[in-house]
Parts: C-alpha cells; sequence; structure tokens
C-alpha cells in the first residue's frame, strides 16, 4: 500500500513541471544574449528537468562543491537570497535574473544583491546575529581541517571587524546605505567586484 | 488542451459562419495572425541523428518541451536545427507521440531511463497508452520496491561503525540485533542457543520411560519421575537464562512498548511463565490438571530458535503475508468436509455396526479421507458409501493443491527477498568504502593541487608540475572557488596528517602560552588595508617565536620563496624539507628581516578566469562538458564576493601588497 502512495507522490512532483518564459523576453529582462541564455538554460535543465530547483537539490550541489565541510547552512541562506518570491523553489527566470545582476549588473545592483544577501529576515537592516549565522554557514564550509586551526571565537572576530568598518554611526545595525558608502569607499571590494565578470 | 485537437481549430473556426445570421452582437475581429509561413519541416537533431517532421505535429501539444516555445533555448541559429543532447532511441517513441497519440514504452529500455527523457520533454508519465500502460505501471512499481529496499538497507545496515558517544542502552540493542559486531554478542548469541536446545531436549527426554539400575519389578517410569531433581535443576537453569536475556533486552529495548508487543518477546515470556506459575501454585490434585497444561507451554521455547535462525522467520513471514490464500484453503476444506460427512453419514446410516455414528463423527473419515491418509479406522461398507469415499478422496486432492502454488511462490518470492537483501548489505560495506574514497579524491585534489606549487606566482618562470598545467578548465574553476573561501575566511584547507601535526605542535610545553597570548591580540580596526591577512601576520609571529616548533607545509613554502631556494614543485622536495626541520630552521633565524618584509602570497592560479572559458557566444554552441558545471560553478563564484572577500583581493594584486607590508615591516 505505501508503495502506491509513493508512486503517486512522484508523479504528482513530476506533473510539476515549470516552462519558462520565452528566450526573448529573458532576452530583454536580463544582460546575457540569447546564446548565453541557450547555454545556461541547457545546463539548467539537464539537472533540474522538471524546471524548478528545491532546497535538497542545492544543498547536494554545494555539498558536491565544498566537500571539505558542511555546506548546506549557507546553501539555505543563498537559496533564499535566489528565491525572491519565496515559493521553496528557483525557476530558471529566478536563476537567470540573479545571474545577470551577479555578473552583468551595476555596482550598485551587486551590492544591493550581497546586502540582501546578509539580511536574513529581509528587513531591511543587517544586524550583528544575522551577520553571525552568515560568517558562521561561509566557516562551516572549510570544515575541520584547517591551517591555521579554527577556534571558537573566530566567526565572532570577523563579524566585528566588519562592524567597525560598516556601521558607520555605530548603532549596531547596517543598513544599505551605510553598506553601500562603506564598501564603495574600499578599494579592495570594487576591485574584486570585477573579479567574476566572466564567469560564464 | 485535449490532445489532438489542434488540427481540427480551423474547421471549427470556419464552421463558426453557421452562428452569423443569429448573432445579436457583431463578433469579436479575428485575432492578427503571425506571419503565416504555412506549414514548414523542422529539424531536429538529436545526439546527431536527425529527425525531420511538420511544426503542425509538434504544435498539437502545447504544453510540452517540443510544443511549446521552450524548444527555442535549444535552437541552434547557425545550422537551423534544433539540437538536443539526448539519447535519439527513445526520442523516437516521444516523436511517435507527437505523430500518434500515443505513447509507447519501449521493452528494452530501462523504465528510469525512459521516465527521465518523459520529464525532459515534459511529458506526464500518464500519457502512456493503454496498450503499454499496464506493463509501465507494474515495472514501474518493482523498480521503486527495490529502491525502497535499497533505502532501508542503507539506513538499517549501519554495520559496526557505531556513533560515538552511544550510551549503554545503545551498544547493547546493537549486541542484541547484530550478534556479529562483537565477540561478547556472539558468545551470548551461542550461549542462548545452547540453553534453549538444553531445554527442549531436556522436555523431550523427561517423559522416555527409563529402566532402573536394578531389576525391579519392571515398573516403567518415565524419566523425569526418577530424576526429578535433576530435570528440575536443569529446568530452572534454562529459565533463569532466560528471564536474565528478557529482562536485558527490555531495558535496552529503544521502544520498550513497541518490545513487549513484539511477537519475540511474547514468546519468550510464554516460554518463562509457565515455570514461575508452576512455583506458585501448590502441588494439590486439583489443580495440578491445569499444572500439566502448563507444561505444554513449555515447547514453545523452541520458538526461541526463530532468532536464531533466518530461514524459520522467513517461513513464519510467508505464512502470515499468505493469511488470505490459508484462510481460502480452511474455508473451502471446511465447506468440502461438512458435505462429505453428511453424504457419507446418511450414505451409511441403514448398515449395523457402524462407525458412522454422527455426522461429527463423519468429519473424521472425510479428513483422512480428503487428505489421502487413509488410516483405516473407520470404513464404509455400502457400496454407494464407497462411491461416496473415492469421490471424496478424488475430490480432497484438488481442494489442496489448489492454494499451495500461491503459498510456495510467496515463500519463494521472500526468500530471495531476503537473500538479495543479506547480500546488499554485505556489499554495502565495500560501496560506502568506495564512494568515500571517490569523495575523498575531489578534496584531495585541491590538496595536491597547492601542494604542487599551483597556488605560485606563475611569472617566475619555473616549469610547473604537469598536473597543474594540465588540468581542465572545470578544475580549475573550482579550485579557483575553493581559493577564494580560503581568503575570505583567511584559513587554508590541510588534511588530516598536517591538522593533526599543527595540534600537536600548538600544544607543545612552553610555546603555547606564547602562542596563544599572540593569538589572543583583538585585530585592530585599521590593518585590514595595511596586513592583507591578520591571520597570517599572528602565523610569523608565532613561528618566530617557536623556533622548535614542526613546521607546516604552507610556511615550507614560505620559506622557499624568502630564500629564492626556487626547487621545483615536486612532491619529494617537499618530503625532504619536512624530513630536515633543522636546515629550513636555520635559515628561518637567518632570513628573520627577510621574513617580517615579505608574505607568502599563494598567488592565483596560472589561468585568469578570463582565459580558461570556452569560447561560448562565438562558437558552435555545442557545449563542451564543463560548461554545464560551469553554468551551475558561475552561479556558485559569484556569491562568495563581498567585504568578507576583501582579504581575497589584496592577495590577487600582490605586487601593491608586497609594497605595503614593505611599509608596515
Amino acid at each position: 500500500m505505501a508503495g502506491t502512495d509513493k508512486i503517486e507522490d512522484e508523479l504528482e512532483m513530476t506533473m510539476v513541471c515549470h516552462r519558462p518564459e520565452g528566450l526573448e523576453q529573458l532576452e530583454a529582462q536580463t544582460n546575457f544574449t540569447k546564446r548565453e541564455l541557450q547555454v545556461l538554460y541547457r545546463g539548467f535543465k539537464n539537472e533540474c528537468p522538471s524546471g524548478v530547483v528545491n532546497e535538497e537539490t542545492f544543498k547536494q550541489i554545494y555539498a558536491q562543491f565544498f566537500p571539505h565541510g558542511d555546506a548546506s547552512t549557507y546553501a539555505h541562506y543563498l537559496f533564499h537570497a535566489f528565491d525572491t518570491t519565496q515559493t521553496g523553489s528557483v525557476k530558471f527566470e529566478d536563476f537567470v535574473t540573479a545571474l545577470s545582476i551577479l555578473l552583468r549588473g551595476t555596482v550598485h545592483e551587486k551590492l544591493r544583491w550581497t546586502f540582501n544577501l546578509y539580511d536574513i529576515n529581509k528587513d531591511g537592516y543587517i544586524n550583528k546575529e544575522e551577520m553571525m549565522d552568515i560568517v558562521k554557514a561561509i566557516y562551516d564550509m572549510m570544515g575541520k581541517y584547517t591551517y591555521p586551526v579554527l577556534k571558537e571565537d573566530t566567526p565572532r572576530q570577523h563579524v566585528d571587524v566588519f562592524f567597525q568598518k560598516m556601521d558607520k554611526n555605530k548603532d549596531g545595525i547596517v543598513t544599505l546605505d551605510e553598506f553601500l558608502e562603506s564598501c564603495q569607499e574600499d578599494d579592495n571590494i570594487m576591485r574584486s567586484l570585477q573579479l567574476f565578470q566572466n564567469v560564464m | 488542451m485535449a490532445a489532438g485537437v489542434a488540427t481540427w481549430l480551423p474547421f471549427a473556426r470556419a464552421a463558426a459562419v453557421g452562428w452569423l445570421p443569429l448573432a445579436q452582437q457583431p463578433l469579436p475581429p479575428a485575432p492578427g495572425v503571425k506571419a503565416s509561413r504555412g506549414d514548414e519541416v523542422l529539424v531536429v537533431n538529436v545526439s546527431g541523428r536527425r529527425f525531420e517532421t511538420w511544426k503542425n505535429t509538434l504544435d498539437r501539444y502545447p504544453d510540452t518541451l517540443l510544443g511549446s516555445s521552450e524548444k527555442e533555448f535549444f535552437y541552434d541559429a547557425d545550422s537551423g536545427e534544433y539540437f538536443f543532447d539526448r539519447d535519439p532511441d527513445m526520442f523516437r517513441h516521444v516523436l511517435n507521440f507527437y505523430r500518434t497519440g500515443r505513447l509507447h514504452c519501449p521493452r528494452q529500455e530501462c523504465i528510469q531511463a525512459f521516465d527521465e527523457e518523459l520529464a525532459f520533454y515534459g511529458l506526464v508519465p500518464e500519457l502512456v497508452g493503454d496498450c503499454c500502460l499496464e506493463e509501465y505501471r507494474d515495472r514501474k512499481k518493482e523498480n521503486a520496491e527495490r529502491l525502497a529496499e535499497d533505502e532501508e538497507a542503507e539506513q538499517a545496515g549501519d554495520g559496526p561503525i557505531l556513533p560515538a558517544g552511544s550510551s549503554l542502552r545503545q551498544r547493547l540493542w546493537r549486541a542484541f540485533e547484530n550478534p556479529h559486531t562483537s565477540t561478547a554478542a556472539l558468545v551470548f548469541y551461542y550461549v542462548t542457543g545452547f540453553f534453549i536446545a538444553v531445554s527442549v531436549i531436556a522436555n523431550v527426554v523427561e517423559t522416555i520411560p527409563c529402566r532402573g539400575p536394578t531389576r525391579r519389578p519392571p515398573r516403567e517410569q518415565p524419566c523425569g519421575d526418577r530424576f526429578p531433581l535433576a530435570f528440575f535443576c536443569m529446568d530452572t537453569a534454562c529459565v533463569l537464562i532466560f528471564t536474565g536475556e528478557y529482562l536485558l533486552r527490555l531495558f535496552a529495548a529503544p521502544s520498550r512498548c513497541r518490545f513487549l508487543r513484539s511477537v519475540m518477546s511474547l514468546i519468550d515470556v510464554v516460554a518463562i511463565l509457565p515455570y514461575y506459575i508452576g512455583l506458585f501454585v501448590p502441588k494439590n490434585e486439583d489443580v495440578s490438571g491445569a499444572f500439566v497444561t502448563l507444561r505444554v507451554f513449555r515447547v514453545f521455547r523452541i520458538f526461541k530458535f526463530s532468532r536464531h535462525s533466518q530461514g524459520l522467520r522467513i517461513l513464519g513471514y510467508t505464512l502470515k503475508s499468505c493469511a488470505s490464500e490459508l484462510g481460502f484453503l480452511l474455508f473451502s476444506l471446511t465447506m468440502a468436509i461438512i458435505i462429505f460427512a453428511t453424504v457419507m453419514f446418511y450414505a451409511e446410516k441403514g448398515t449395523n455396526k457402524t462407525n458412522f455414528t454422527s455426522i461429527p463423527a463423519a468429519f473424521w473419515y472425510t479428513i483422512v479421507t480428503m487428505t489421502t491418509l487413509g488410516y483405516g479406522d473407520m470404513v464404509p461398507s455400502t457400496i454407494a458409501g464407497k462411491i461416496f469415499g473415492s469421490i471424496c478422496s478424488l475430490s480432497g486432492v484438488l481442494v489442496i493443491a489448489l492454494p499451495v502454488p500461491v503459498i510456495v511462490s510467496n515463500f519463494s518470492r521472500i526468500y530471495h527477498q531476503n537473500q538479495r537483501a543479506d547480500k546488499r548489505r554485505a556489499q554495502q560495506k565495500v560501496r560506502l568504502a568506495r564512494i568515500r574514497l571517490a569523495k575523498s579524491g575531489t578534496t584531495n585534489a585541491f590538496l595536491q593541487y597547492k601542494q604542487n606549487g599551483g597556488l605560485e606566482d606563475s611569472g617566475s618562470g619555473e616549469e610547473q608540475a604537469l598536473c597543474v598545467r594540465n588540468r581542465s578548465a572545470f578544475e580549475q574553476q573550482h579550485h579557483h572557488l575553493l581559493h577564494c573561501l580560503e581568503k575570505t575566511t583567511c584559513h587554508e584547507f590541510t588534511d588530516e596528517l598536517t591538522f593533526s601535526e599543527t595540534l600537536g605542535a600548538v600544544s607543545l610545553g612552553g610555546r603555547t602560552s606564547r602562542s596563544t597570548s599572540v593569538s589572543s591580540q583583538p585585530v585592530g580596526p585599521g590593518s585590514l588595508l595595511s596586513s592583507c591577512c591578520p591571520r597570517r601576520a599572528k602565523r610569523r609571529a608565532i613561528r618566530l617565536a617557536n623556533s622548535t616548533a614542526s613546521v607546516s607545509r604552507g610556511s615550507m613554502q614560505e620559506l622557499d620563496t624568502l630564500a629564492g631556494l626556487r626547487r621545483s614543485p615536486a612532491p619529494q622536495s617537499r618530503s625532504s624539507l619536512n624530513a630536515k626541520p633543522h636546515d629550513s630552521l636555520d635559515l628561518n633565524c637567518e632570513s628573520r628581516d627577510f621574513v617580517a618584509a615579505i608574505i607568502s602570497i599563494p598567488t592565483p592560479p596560472a589561468n585568469t578566469p578570463d582565459e580558461s572559458q570556452p569560447s561560448s557566444p562565438g562558437g558552435s554552441g555545442r557545449a563542451s562538458s564543463t560548461v554545464r558545471n560551469s553554468s551551475l560553478a558561475g552561479l556558485l563564484h559569484a556569491p562568495p564576493l563581498g567585504p568578507l572577500g576583501s582579504h581575497l583581493t589584496s592577495e590577487l594584486w600582490p605586487k601593491k601588497e608586497r609594497t605595503l607590508c614593505l611599509l608596515s615591516g
């Protein structure tokens, strides 16, 4: 009996098939050419024939890229940064829109996307707890075997450094304007934003 | 929209002329028809095999990949065809669906592969035609069951790998369930088995009449009455062991309620209870009859063997699963018995001194005859009786023979399933080990790459190791990504060996306090730009302080760079360095100022990301295998940027940083 239920569930899942908007529309909405969109879509479709990525798949992908440590927490935050409509699944349009911002967007757009990533509860402010969560997630990806040895308060120190730099009025939270301002003052950050331009 | 009606739409619209006289309002204008090119032939290239079909054929099902605009994502403008990198044999079936409206299931293909193709082309499995639907469902169900079994075996069979920190209860339970995990468990297993056998044999031998040593008047006594004490002691010992085992299992069970209700524990209880009841029941005449009955239950101890024997468990499970067949067998037999008993009774009624005194009495004859036993204690004497008796025996054979094959096939299926599960569990360990090995391969690839000096400045003019140069584009990008993470967190990936070495180094006596005092200094706010990586500054300081501490490989690289000793980044040099720590330490002391001035900067990989990209836009669109990974890799490269990655940028612009660090001294 349990077997038939499972098959029915599977059948239901396969029916959730999402088809993206037309190629022309996506080309107009993003900064990619038709060719690039085709290449992106082919990869996407191969991985997810149903047309959507869910969080589990995302975590698995990340686990393969960072086999040393535990990438699931960071993948979780990243997934929610991609899933702008908070539906629990990332469609091709979301995927391509985010990539367009990250790779071909203006400096402002990229920084705003990063701010959105750090702002876990999407309230427009980054506080220390949110930053701690993100930084801890990143350190989790390093795994156990690192040099030098990871200490308990390493993430906290990192967050303190970050806040000292970003929080201009020292009120304990970082707003979007403070964030943009501080980042634009830092030459290293500005330079590195160009780094990933040609990832595609 | 239902299948195939697209063809009839022009007809229905033309026939709308029939509404014109009736229409009370003017009809809406027709939708603007896109430049009707008439019907055209589309070319679909599936892995080199060209399929050509009318555009209309594909448009029949607009909610599939080929029927919608989704196929434009696969259109290659250069060759004017749609290219799909999928199985051409399977595509045949998909295309036939568009042509005929029925989706057929290929018999020789794996059902999973077929499902994946359907998912890719956006076809729902319900579209499989009636002719193939049953077979499709059966095969799918079989597959699903087998996969479920696999998962169960994976989850259940943890094998000897015990989770760390498991309590005594968990360990005890595991020892009970899998006796092969430890020697003690195995010993316990065999001891209980031995005692079960002893107990059963004692029960049997108790009743054998044994003669006394002296030839007294041959009063045959059963052994149990001759040696009551011996048998009682043996019984007590067995029951004590069984009680102990039961209590231990109860203690160790993860869910006591479930354990209490399980069949095996019930058997245990039934096996030992008669003894205890017998202890408390007084030995008077009234109750001794009941007492004797209780002793019968002792024979249930033999069922305890089912824990030791898998075949017995399979038999029990088969009987449970064939309950309906057994029920049918019983029911039909009962019907036949009643019918024939009645007939035989009335047939033999007239005879004198007949055994067939009543219908229930005739039941015994019918049963003995139908099962072809034929004891001969009751025999019909009239001719009618004999005729009906023979009919009875013939029909008996038939009625019993019918349900038996069903039971046998059930048993065979369950038995084979069990065998498969056992084999799979045995292979599980090997499988897991191999998977772990494969995983560690990717993990070690990056460390190997670092070891081979892949992170050194390529402008040094030295020959890089072949393995560094000949990495695939995917590997290069992946290593760059890992490198970015290292820079973000200011920690490097190492392997277990180095990690434990470092741990040992840190805990060296006397040096510890100094190193911790250095490392516990809070990083100053302005130091971000001046020292590219605060951790690295500390590392330098620690190295200077602990001159006898064991030096890790990263520092070896550092020292190499400083002293200008550009050894070829081959592994043997590394090991030779490790073997002679003192030389390098002397080096360290001499070039102390040198160390302070220059930071060892693992520079980015030899090929910049720009060069390593496959030329996608200009090319034919036939992406290499790495593009698929890099499309997702592209996604993953992008995010780690940001202020946290400021350390990263400093590493990538070595010249500027070197100047800065020289200034900071």
